[in-house]
């Protein structure tokens, strides 16, 4: 898809259209938006946003620049262009964009940003390809521009029923002016025929057919295998190795030893296992014999932790998050106070593609395939640490077995970099094992609530306070183990304190799909339901009374929604709605069945929930959850959004039932799926959703129905058996 | 440790000899010997299904299975059910309300799903879970897997 000479460029305040002929014959669309200012390194230059391409044969060939995780935005972005342009799905070809900071702004896939930011320019996009088609016929028949419709690839005269396919116009249409793309017709979305409409994944058959697509099945002629050795304990630092014995061992042809660089998201001390085979390289592993300096983790054990946060809640310290009024004094006069603690763990990422990534190093250019949700970390911390200019380097990214959050981060992408610097020439694979992966992952915090509040005599709920223990370093909690000021019930209930205590640790911490809310719903809805009940009602009743009135709490920064503000006439619309799909009213209680309710408001996504489950003994069985979910004003794919809000429940479900990554003195005590168990098919539950649709835009899909599955199942515990989930996993493993 | 020996495998229906240790999992003999990439490793220790091939049609954990104790057995993989009418059937289901996520799991799904269905043309629900409890789904396809299933066994929804 060579561009050839470029034609017109139009700019405006917010984006730039530059059209070109294809070599071959066709035309060629790219649109670029100025920076969004989404954080402090993102300069205001505009960069790449699109790039669709028509060919004279009238194929498009549309370019996905996010990576795919099994979310769909490589199908669901290039919908919204093949939408405005008018042509039909099935000639649209994606393919994926290699790593390019030079053309591509924001490449990367996570926080349910995508839909969110790319709404309204992808459809301007194929709005103004349109657009040219239009002008292209006009100018080749002489006749009005306005007398022209388009349809499924083609250009329409009605008056005299003659018709131009797209590939026909192509050409001229290259060498018409582009529009200003402020001032593009965009279709009234009554009119919609591929958006909202439901469309397969555009790789799924090539996944179905065995194709090579995975950072993993990356293979070139006499690639070699990785194995890495690492410290036994987080923060561990290699004393002395004797590697004689793997060296001679079947199929090596390298050990390494390498210096830790960068730190736990880059690399650590570790020993390289270089063979003919990832076989050989395990096997040869387990032949070295390494010393290890594991002191800097001494006394980082969850259970110290955990008795930490209990100590700290004792001596209820902490700095203030906010502060509205005066919880205590009024906890002090209340009727009534609820108080309880709850606490959840560290779990880890578990994607089912272990970490990978193969390099070749040749002439001082890197050359990488990589299963990465975020190149540009990978490429600058490669510049950064191993000295690869980032113009040296080229990095494919391929399809992902799986991200939820953990190739966000770039740890393989260096160390896999780090073993190709060192033998040049020769293509190297890095591949982990389970244990590895499990072992060296950048874990969701785990956390100690301690709550109360409190009632007045007509149940009313009149104090909150919340005393969250949790980790971090110089008093500030990580980014992933933080909570905002603005978390419900803030901003509903007049006296109100949120305090925090931050603690030290050695285990490296990272975003897990719904970063913090996965945690913080099942805490905080958990203990409201507590709160409820004490009152006289239950939990969806309270939470309609505290959303009774229309409020907007927090700021909706730069109208983006990337802002913390919560809308609580949309919390009703979906809490309203469940409870009516569930028969919530006439649910029945005790008996070992009961129903259990969750609301969440997290990526801009409205969820509320119900679970029915049964107990029996240890045995829980979810047997159905309602979903009523409010994105906003449209369901790009109903398909792939299912597929989202389903997979993040029983993702949700599987957590909390079984998962718990422990440790004592910096060493983890999982490996496999033995101990860290993910759900299966038995345990998935029918799944029910319904989408209210508001006035808003609309936003993503990857993360926000997680949070409240779990509230929605440790409370239906309690509905069904009396007993309260205060810590999780609902089920202790080993 | 075992001799470096050669081993004649019947790979989808062809002879192929690959050297390898005698220890060496099917799974990576597969892979990285004879370059058939729709066999994937999830875990190396028969936890996951995502090796999942069949062994004189019956499905196996290759990640488990050393490439010596093959022998003649017939070894299938993804690729080798391409031109299947019972593989046509699930593909075909799949694609319809399409299945896949990050799509990783899904050749071990589809291979315990042939097996399940060669074995057992109309399984019930409680069949069909029994069948594929042994294949994780890190994405949670599960409800579409167990409606395709049920699609390709031409059942009607319960
Ligand atoms: S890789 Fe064989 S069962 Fe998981
Ligand atoms: S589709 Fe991702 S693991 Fe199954």
């Amino acid at each position: 898809m060579m561009a050839g000479r470029k034609q017109a460029v139009v700019m405006d305040r917010r984006a730039f259209l530059s059209v070109s002929a294809l070599a071959g014959g066709g035309m060629a669309l790219s649109l670029t938006m100025p920076g969004l200012a989404l954080g402090a390194h993102h300069e205001d230059t505009g960069m790449l946003t699109a790039y669709v391409a028509i060919d004279s044969s009238g194929d498009v060939t549309i370019t996905a620049k996010n990576p795919e995780i099994g979310q769909g935005v490589k199908t669901s972005l290039p919908m919204l262009i093949a939408e405005e342009l008018d042509c039909e799905w099935s000639r649209v070809k994606v393919v994926q964009a290699d790593f390019d900071p030079s053309r591509y702004q924001r490449q990367r896939a996570g926080g349910s940003l995508a839909i969110r930011f790319e709404w309204l320019p992808m459809r301007q996009a194929g709005a103004a390809a349109r657009q040219m088609l239009l002008a292209a016929a006009a100018e080749a028949s002489g006749l009005p521009a306005g007398e022209f419709s388009t349809r499924d690839g083609f250009v329409h005269h009605a008056a005299s029923g003659r018709k131009w396919s797209y590939g026909e116009l192509a050409d001229a249409a290259a060498r018409q002016p582009a529009p200003d793309l402020s001032r593009v017709r965009l279709k009234d979305p009554k009119d919609f025929r591929i958006i909202g409409k439901p469309a397969v994944g555009v790789d799924s058959e090539r996944v179905l057919r065995g194709e090579a697509l995975f950072g993993i099945d990356t293979n070139m002629p006499g690639m070699l295998h990785a194995v890495l050795e690492t410290p036994p304990a987080h923060g561990g630092r290699l004393r002395s190795a004797d590697t004689s014995a793997a060296k001679a061992a079947r199929g090596v042809v390298a050990v390494l030893k390498l210096d830790g660089i960068g730190g736990p998201d880059a690399m650590s001390d570790c020993v390289a296992v270089i063979a003919t085979n990832h076989w050989y390289a395990e096997q040869a592993r387990k032949l070295l014999k390494l010393e290890w300096d594991v002191s800097a983790a001494q006394g980082h054990s969850l259970d110290a932790y955990a008795k930490e946060a209990a100590r700290l809640h004792d001596a209820n310290s902490g700095t203030v998050l906010r502060s509205d009024g005066d919880a205590t004094a009024r906890l002090a006069e209340a009727a009534k106070v609820v108080r309880a603690r709850y606490s959840y763990p560290f779990i880890a990422h578990a994607t089912l593609e272990p970490q990978n990534c193969t390099a070749l190093y040749t002439d001082g250019a890197l050359e990488m395939w990589a299963p990465t949700q975020t190149p540009e970390r990978g490429v600058g911390m490669i510049e950064r640490l191993l000295g690869i200019p980032a113009d040296k380097q080229t990095l494919h990214i391929t399809r992902i077995g799986g991200g939820f959050g953990r190739r966000l981060f770039a740890d393989y992408m260096v160390q896999a970099a780090a073993l190709a610097k060192a033998m040049p020439g020769k293509p190297i694979q890095m591949l982990w094992n389970r244990a590895e992966d499990t072992k060296r992952d950048f874990y969701r915090p785990g956390g100690w609530h301690s709550f109360a509040a409190g009632l007045d005599e007509d149940g009313g709920l009149i104090a909150f306070t919340d005393h969250f223990a949790t980790f971090g370093s110089g008093g500030k909690p990580d980014r992933t183990a933080a909570m905002q000021p603005t978390h419900f019930p803030a901003g509903l209930v007049d006296d109100l304190l949120f305090t925090v205590d931050v603690m030290d640790t050695v285990i490296p911490m990272g975003p897990l799909r719904a970063p913090g809310s996965n945690a913080l719903a099942y805490a905080f809805q958990g203990f409201l339901d507590e709160v409820a009940e004490a009152a006289g009602k239950d939990l969806p009743g309270l939470m309609l009374e505290l959303c009774a009135e229309d409020r907007m709490i927090g700021e909706d920064v730069n109208g983006w929604g990337t802002g913390w503000a919560f809308r609580t006439s949309r919390a009703r619309g979906v809490i309203e709605r469940v409870l009516k799909d569930c028969g919530w009213a006439k649910r029945p209680r005790g008996g070992g069945r009961g129903l259990g309710f969750g609301f969440y408001f997290s990526h801009q996504g409205y969820f509320a929930e119900v679970a029915d489950v049964s107990v029996e003994g240890e045995n829980v069985k979810v047997h159905k959850v309602w979903v009523a979910a409010d994105v906003g004003s449209h369901i790009v794919n109903p398909m792939g959004a299912e597929a989202q809000v389903t997979g993040a429940i029983i993702d949700g479900l599987a957590e909390a039932m079984g998962q718990r990554i422990s440790f004592t003195d910096g060493v983890i005590e999982q490996q496999n799926f033995d101990t860290f168990p993910l759900g299966r098919i038995s345990a998935t539950p029918d799944i029910a959703i319904s989408w209210v649709i508001t006035d808003n835009a609309p936003s993503g899909l990857g993360e926000p129905a997680l949070p409240p599955a779990i509230p929605a199942l440790t409370n239906a515990i309690y509905a069904a058996s009396g007993k309260r989930i205060r810590e999780l996993p609902i089920q202790s493993w080993s | 440790m075992p001799e470096e020996d050669e081993f004649v495998l019947v790979v989808n229906g062809e002879e192929r000899t690959v050297r390898a240790s005698a220890d060496m999992p099917l799974l990576w003999a597969l892979r990285q010997e004879l370059g058939l990439s729709g066999v994937k490793f999830g875990c190396g220790a028969g936890l996951c299904g995502a090796c999942t091939v069949h062994l004189d049609g019956s499905p196996v954990r290759s990640c488990l299975l050393p490439v010596g104790d093959v022998g003649s057995s017939k070894v299938t993989t993804l690729e080798g059910l391409q031109d299947d009418p019972l593989a046509e059937k699930l593909f075909d289901a799949w694609l319809e309300i399409d299945v896949m996520q990050c799509g990783y799991c899904q050749a071990g799904q589809i291979m315990t799903a042939h097996a399940l269905l060669a074995d057992n043309p109309k399984p019930s629900a409680g069949e069909v879970d029994a069948a594929m409890e042994g294949n994780i789904c890190r994405c949670g396809t599960y409800p579409r897997i167990r409606e395709a299933i049920r699609i390709a066994s031409g059942q009607e929804k319960a």
